[in-house]
């Protein structure tokens, strides 16, 4: 019984490691700016991640969330300077390009999962093209260059993520929220049940009366909405998005969902294993910017390591469970 | 052409001392002796979750012991008691020792030929070599595979896809794998559970001859006919504990039988009560049409079990996934109670109270990493949850069905393919039934489980039909659909060609129907 246990707990005894190394390696670490930097700057990458916790659960991959990120961003930007010409309240302009935020998240989340179910087209594959799609839709809407809010809009609208309640920035709000609603959506509902059937056999799924197409196309919807309530609280950070905004974050969220402990082959997902994966991805970003010991360009090669040590470490629990 | 090596007759060839195995906490063998003569085929006996596989992974090296030692006559010997003692045994030095076991379940890749699959680890090489590579001999490869094909008289071609293959073809390519590499001790576990008699009886000649020629084949089965036909010893093995090693001529089938359950054993087949109502339908499928068939119309009555019998690929499954909407059907017109009922999806076949029990469980039935209690719930979650999962309902549920199926699972952490195929049966039935559907349609319930287990399976059908359900049987086991069936339908390539009824039911009869020799015609 152990076993389960240390597999289930792994990312955070790695969190709390790397969280003591942070401590001994600098004490402006500990500090309570600091401290709130990170969770902010984990807010993004873990929101996505969440998302794609379901999507990889489900047996499936999306690529594409980097990319539909910029895409939304570009879209949310041109959207907002074009009503901020005719509506005089920026409230109310931020609100609507916060719902078409999530209305364009959902339907590229169903676009995605229509083409991996209806036309059975692998789903690496599809979200590799969506993917070079909504990169290249970006480039071509920014003309190569930058999509900029309009300076009146962004004074509103920063402070969204410049903000806090209680001392806690609002991404961070954000992000723990939606970590709860998640796990309660994974563990405690039937729709989290069958997503854990239809990643484990999609047949025997099948063949326990599960609709499998329709589970995997509302995974796909979760990453497209999580993609955008992502979306939402990084364009007020830089009021900006170009052909480089959000590049990596596929990656990124991959990473954060595999440390975290979910299984890549789908069947086994964990969304507080996720948050954990987030959370050590940014703080060995931010220990390497304190310690002159790593130079900070080796910050990916550093997460590379670990990502395969998670993975190692995992597939030595399972041996423990099959023997 | 000779099968296997040669050994003069009578040699020990493996020796098994005090054999113990233990997985975690939960033991599993505790101390088998075992001697495997050349020249004999040697039966191993228990009920499900007794150990025989396990036992037959140590004997070829795909398990380590955990205690015990195996000794193994040398290859170039032929003197008695030459055997010497392996510290060190795994699956590779066993196959060099010539010890070959074919798995219960299958090792073959679907997406490549049978050919491939047979020499998959050791292809065969052309002479020539370009710059020192030398290149597949892809023409001889298939030349020695379709050879031990037709050894087995099997109409499979070396170059067909495994994955185009059906079960039983399968498990005559594994066993054309096995000889292929010329075996002196040749294991099989179960491997008449998915064939047919007729396959089985052809494997069975194969056996006799390995026999002839001096090697040794040890033979796990629950169907304790073939063991009196075919073994000259059997070690009987009970909750991982040797009974004995007995001379099959020796026994009778109901000893052996008591000898494996440790108990007397009741009759086989419960006593089938008529059903509870001559007139009052469970349901009646007045039109379903699949593919190019002609469609087949059926009437099921409460408390009635309806079997359906025919050779494998006569379309009983797949007549019946399409009933329930695990395939298209081009029309289908199903009536309940009256009134017509529409289902395209097994979700509605559910909520219209009718489930189908797929036989193949491993593949279709339950998810083999899960453990039971995440099994047993899925079909029937929704009466867990209130917007949320109830994880205690849940829990109870679970308990209550384990101890009213009998479903016997060690770890409740482990997943089910640690149970043995008897306790999965089991599970997929608790797991199928929970949602308390009144017509339940059990393809193939008994296949690959022992005795003890089947009978309790019977005897559950007869409660089920007793509290009014109706239940269709598909099984390719004759003395199953004979002894247990108030009426048989007769499949013939996807067709209907008879439904027979009190004194027609018997072997000669159904044979009769399902070979086309005979045909009935239905005016509606």
């Amino acid at each position: 019984m152990e076993y389960v246990n240390l597999k289930s707990i792994g990312p955070f005894i790695a969190l709390a490691l790397i969280f003591l190394l942070g401590v001994l390696v600098n004490e402006a670490f500990l500090s309570s700016g600091n401290l709130v930097n990170i969770l902010a700057r984990s807010a993004f990458i873990g929101i996505v991640a969440i998302g794609a916790t379901f999507v990889i659960t489900a047996g499936g991959i999306d690529l594409s969330v980097g990319s539909m990120a910029a895409f939304i961003s570009g879209c949310m930007i041109l959207l907002m300077n074009v009503l901020f010409q005719s509506i005089n309240s920026i409230p109310i302009i931020i609100c609507i390009a916060v719902l078409a935020s999530i209305a364009m998240g959902l339907v590229a989340g169903l676009i995605n999962g229509l083409l991996t179910t209806k036309a059975r087209i692998e789903a690496f594959i599809v979200t590799l093209g969506t993917m070079g799609i909504y990169r290249s839709l970006v480039t071509f809407m920014a003309d190569g260059g930058t999509l900029s809010l309009s300076f009146t809009v962004n004074d509103v609208y920063s402070s969204v993520y410049y903000g806090d309640f209680l001392g806690i920035p609002y991404p961070v709000w954000v992000f723990s929220s939606l970590a709860g609603i998640a796990y309660i959506l994974m563990n405690k509902t039937i729709f989290g049940r069958h997503l854990f059937a239809v990643g484990s056999s999609e047949k025997v799924a099948l063949y326990s009366a599960i609709d499998t197409e329709k589970i995997k196309i509302l995974a796909f919807m979760i990453q497209g909405f999580c993609v955008s309530i992502a979306t939402i609280i990084y364009v007020p950070r830089l009021g900006s998005a170009s052909g480089q905004t959000g590049v990596l974050w596929e990656l990124e969220a991959i990473a954060a969902v595999i440390i975290g402990g979910t299984a890549l082959k789908g069947g086994y997902g964990r969304i507080w294993g996720t948050v954990a994966g987030a959370l050590i991805l940014t703080l060995i970003g931010n220990i390497l910017n304190l310690t002159d010991m790593v130079s900070n360009y080796l910050n990916g090669a550093v997460q590379g390591l670990i990502i395969i040590a998670a993975v190692v470490i995992e597939q030595k629990n399972d041996g423990q469970v099959k023997s | 052409m000779t099968l296997g090596i040669s050994v003069p007759a009578g040699l020990e060839l493996i020796k098994a001392v005090q054999f113990h195995k233990s997985f975690g906490l939960i033991s599993v063998l505790n101390g088998i002796d075992l001697t495997i003569k050349s020249g004999e085929v040697h039966a191993i006996l228990g009920e499900n979750g007794a150990g025989k596989s396990t036992l037959v992974k140590l004997l070829s090296g795909f398990e380590n012991l955990s205690s015990g030692s195996i000794s193994v006559q040398p290859l170039d010997s032929e003197d008695a008691g030459d055997l010497l003692e392996r510290p060190i045994w795994n699956q590779r030095i066993a196959e060099a020792q010539k010890v070959i076991l074919i798995h219960q379940e299958f090792n073959l890749i679907d997406e490549l030929t049978v050919a491939e699959n047979m020499f998959l680890g050791a292809e065969r090489l052309r002479h020539f070599s370009v710059l020192g590579l030398r290149f597949l001999d892809r023409p001889g490869m298939d030349e020695i595979a379709s050879k031990y094909l037709s050894i087995l008289k099997s109409n499979v071609a070396p170059s067909d896809k495994v994955g185009s293959l059906s079960v039983a073809e399968k498990q005559l390519v594994e066993i054309a794998k096995a000889l292929s590499k010329t075996p002196r001790v040749l294991i099989l576990d179960e491997p008449t559970a998915v064939l047919t008699e007729q396959e089985s009886l052809v494997l069975f000649t194969r056996i006799k001859e390995l026999r002839s020629n001096g090697v040794a084949v040890v033979f796990i089965s629950h169907k304790l006919e073939e063991i009196a036909a075919l073994a000259d010893r059997v070690t009987i093995i009970r909750d991982g504990n040797q009974v004995g090693c007995y001379k099959v001529s020796e026994l009778s089938k109901d000893e052996m039988a008591k000898l494996m359950v440790g108990r007397e054993l009741s009759k086989l087949f419960p006593s089938i009560p008529a059903p509870t109502s001559k007139t009052d339908l469970a349901m009646s499928v007045s039109v379903l049409e699949i593919e190019n068939n002609a469609p087949i119309s059926f009437e099921l009555k409460k408390g009635e079990i309806l079997g359906f019998a025919g050779l494998v690929g006569s379309g009983r499954s797949a007549l019946m996934e399409a009933l329930v909407g695990l395939r298209t059907a081009k029309r289908k017109v199903v009536f309940i109670k009256g009134a017509e009922i529409f289902i395209k999806n097994l979700a509605e076949a559910r909520s219209n109270n009718i489930t189908y029990l797929t036989k193949d469980r491993k593949g279709r039935g339950l998810f083999l990493e899960k453990t039971a209690a995440f099994n047993f719930s899925l079909f029937a979650l929704k009466q867990f949850s209130h917007w949320f999962l109830d994880a205690k309902t849940e829990l109870k549920a679970f308990l209550r069905a384990v101890n009213l199926f009998d479903v016997r699972v060690k770890d409740l952490e482990a997943g089910v393919s640690r149970l043995s195929g008897g306790n999965q049966q089991k599970l997929l039935i608790a797991k199928m039934l929970e949602t308390a559907p009144e017509i339940i349609i059990f393809d193939e319930p008994t296949r690959g489980i022992d005795i003890g287990t089947k009978s309790q399976i019977y005897r559950l059908l007869v409660e089920l039909t007793q509290k009014g359900c109706a239940i269709i049987i598909l099984s390719s086991d004759m003395n199953e659909i004979i002894g247990l069936s108030h009426r048989v339908a007769v499949m013939r390539d996807g067709q209907l060609v008879g439904i027979l009824e009190g004194e027609d039911i018997n072997d000669v009869e159904i044979m009769r129907y399902a070979t086309g020799l005979k045909k009935k015609h239905y005016e509606d």
